[in-house]
């Protein structure tokens, strides 16, 4: 079977649909899937519910889908720098469930390895733990948090092969391997598209199971959030 | 005298053990690491998915794909690892992190700490906030002693919504340092200067007096 799409709109072809749950890896704006993310604005698909840690900023990743109204719900752990975000969930056009950013990692990792639900410390005695059932180990207190998954999981990966298998490059990694675990269907754009046999199987981040199509990015802007130098260790722009 | 930020800082450094994984919050916490005497081995952990971070690059060496939880861009030393953010809350929940320190907007005297919501505030979320608090083996908070109005940030009953309950251990101000023990707070050092009678009235929270 072929997993290999010439772009993001070939590799989403039929995937997409009104209502629909997206995971969308990155943390902020590194490691995110930005071909996939710009197809998806193109597709004009409606009512998604967004699974990703932050929301991108306002006119780069996450962020344009909030631009054209195209999200209906995010489920996310931190959300700031991003201003059409704050004006949608003010006046209650946008639904958020927000969750503890490790808690957000291992609902996803639970749904792409048919664990149905976990229990945790992390929330106890907090508003995270309103409405959910709690049970005692050795004493100390945890609460149930259940498992996500996803209709469509995006992944951005450095290296991908054309079996699916994935390597990814530094901080880039973050949420990517565990959404390509629990997307129902899986679409990777990487940077390098190689030949079987080219990737050291040792290396391998993410086993090709679990990714169903994949394609080779043309351009990844890769935008920073805050360029911190040593000799701007603030980040702020010099004027 | 109050302390200093950088006082504060130092004091916080002096919490580090030889050989401590460490995850440093954003802001006043990030500038511990500049405080950290030679002679400590310590590795910073990026809850973002790193071990082992290095300082802020130069121009050059800046790399997209190499940032901090704070988004910031920084580099890796010969010892850092990457690995997925599950793996990373696993280090965190699982108990391997030796030391967290963070801000906060109230800590109560039983441990309990709010940092991540103000009502009628807009809400940003609490990130890895609440995984840390949790899971990691000693926390350590800094802030400044009084909020901008002046009210009492170490309070007997945190008004704001809550990041974790009894988890706090340290707490480090301008005014000086607390312990947090099962019956409630003691105040183990003071900066130079001032009294415990100040630091009574600017406190809501009952301490004890420690101070050798």
């Amino acid at each position: 079977m072929n997993k290999v799409f010439k772009d993001a709109d070939t590799a989403l072809k039929g995937l997409l649909f009104n209502g629909m749950t997206v995971m969308s890896g990155g943390f902020g704006l590194c490691g995110i899937p930005e071909h996939c993310i710009r197809a998806l604005r193109d597709s004009g698909v409606k009512g998604i519910t967004w699974i990703a840690n932050n929301c991108g900023t306002d006119d780069f990743g996450s962020g344009i889908l909030l631009h054209t109204r195209q999200i209906k719900k995010m489920v996310a752990s931190y959300v700031g720098e991003n201003k059409t975000f704050e004006k949608q969930f003010l006046s209650g056009e946008l639904e958020v469930e927000f969750n503890p950013q490790g808690t957000l990692a291992e609902r996803i990792r639970a749904g792409g390895s048919g664990i149905p639900a976990f229990y945790t410390k992390t929330g106890v005695g907090t508003v995270i733990a309103d409405g959910k059932e709690t049970k005692e180990f050795d004493g100390s207190t945890y609460i149930m948090e259940t498992a996500l998954r996803a209709d469509l999981a995006i992944v951005k990966a450095w290296k991908g092969d054309k079996a699916g298998n994935l390597i990814y490059r530094k901080t880039a990694r973050n949420f990517n391997p565990m959404m390509a675990m629990a997307g129902k269907i899986t679409v990777v754009e990487v940077e390098q598209l190689v030949e079987i046999g080219e990737l050291d199987s040792n290396d391998i981040h993410t086993p090709g199971i679990f990714v169903q199509r994949i394609f080779q990015g043309d351009h990844f802007e890769k935008r920073i959030e805050f360029m911190t130098t040593k000799d701007n260790p603030t980040g702020r722009n010099p004027v | 005298m109050t302390w200093s930020r950088e006082d504060m800082c130092k004091r916080a450094a002096r919490e580090l053990g030889d050989g401590n994984y460490v995850n440093l919050g954003i802001g006043i916490p990030t500038m511990v690491a500049n405080y950290i005497p030679s002679h400590v081995n310590f590795t910073l952990q990026s809850e973002n998915g790193m071990l082992g971070m290095g300082p802020f690059p130069t121009k050059e060496q800046v790399d997209p794909d190499l940032i901090n939880a704070g988004k910031q861009t920084i580099t890796e030393l010969p010892d850092s690892s990457y690995f997925d953010s599950a793996t990373s809350f696993a280090m965190i929940r699982g108990g391997h992190i030796d030391l967290a320190i963070l801000g906060a907007l109230q800590v109560s005297m039983h441990g309990d700490i709010a940092n991540w919501m103000v009502p009628g505030k807009m809400v940003k979320g609490m990130g890895g906030a609440m995984d840390l608090v949790a899971g990691v083996k000693k926390v350590v908070v800094i802030m400044e002693h009084n909020a901008k109005d002046g009210a009492a940030k170490l309070v007997k009953e945190c008004s704001l919504p809550l990041t974790g309950k009894k988890v706090v251990n340290i707490v480090i101000t301008e005014l000086g340092v607390f312990d947090v023990g099962p019956s409630g707070l003691s105040l183990i050092e003071i900066a130079p200067g001032i009294n415990v009678d100040e630091i009574k009235n600017r406190t809501e929270a009952p301490f004890d007096v420690k101070v050798s």
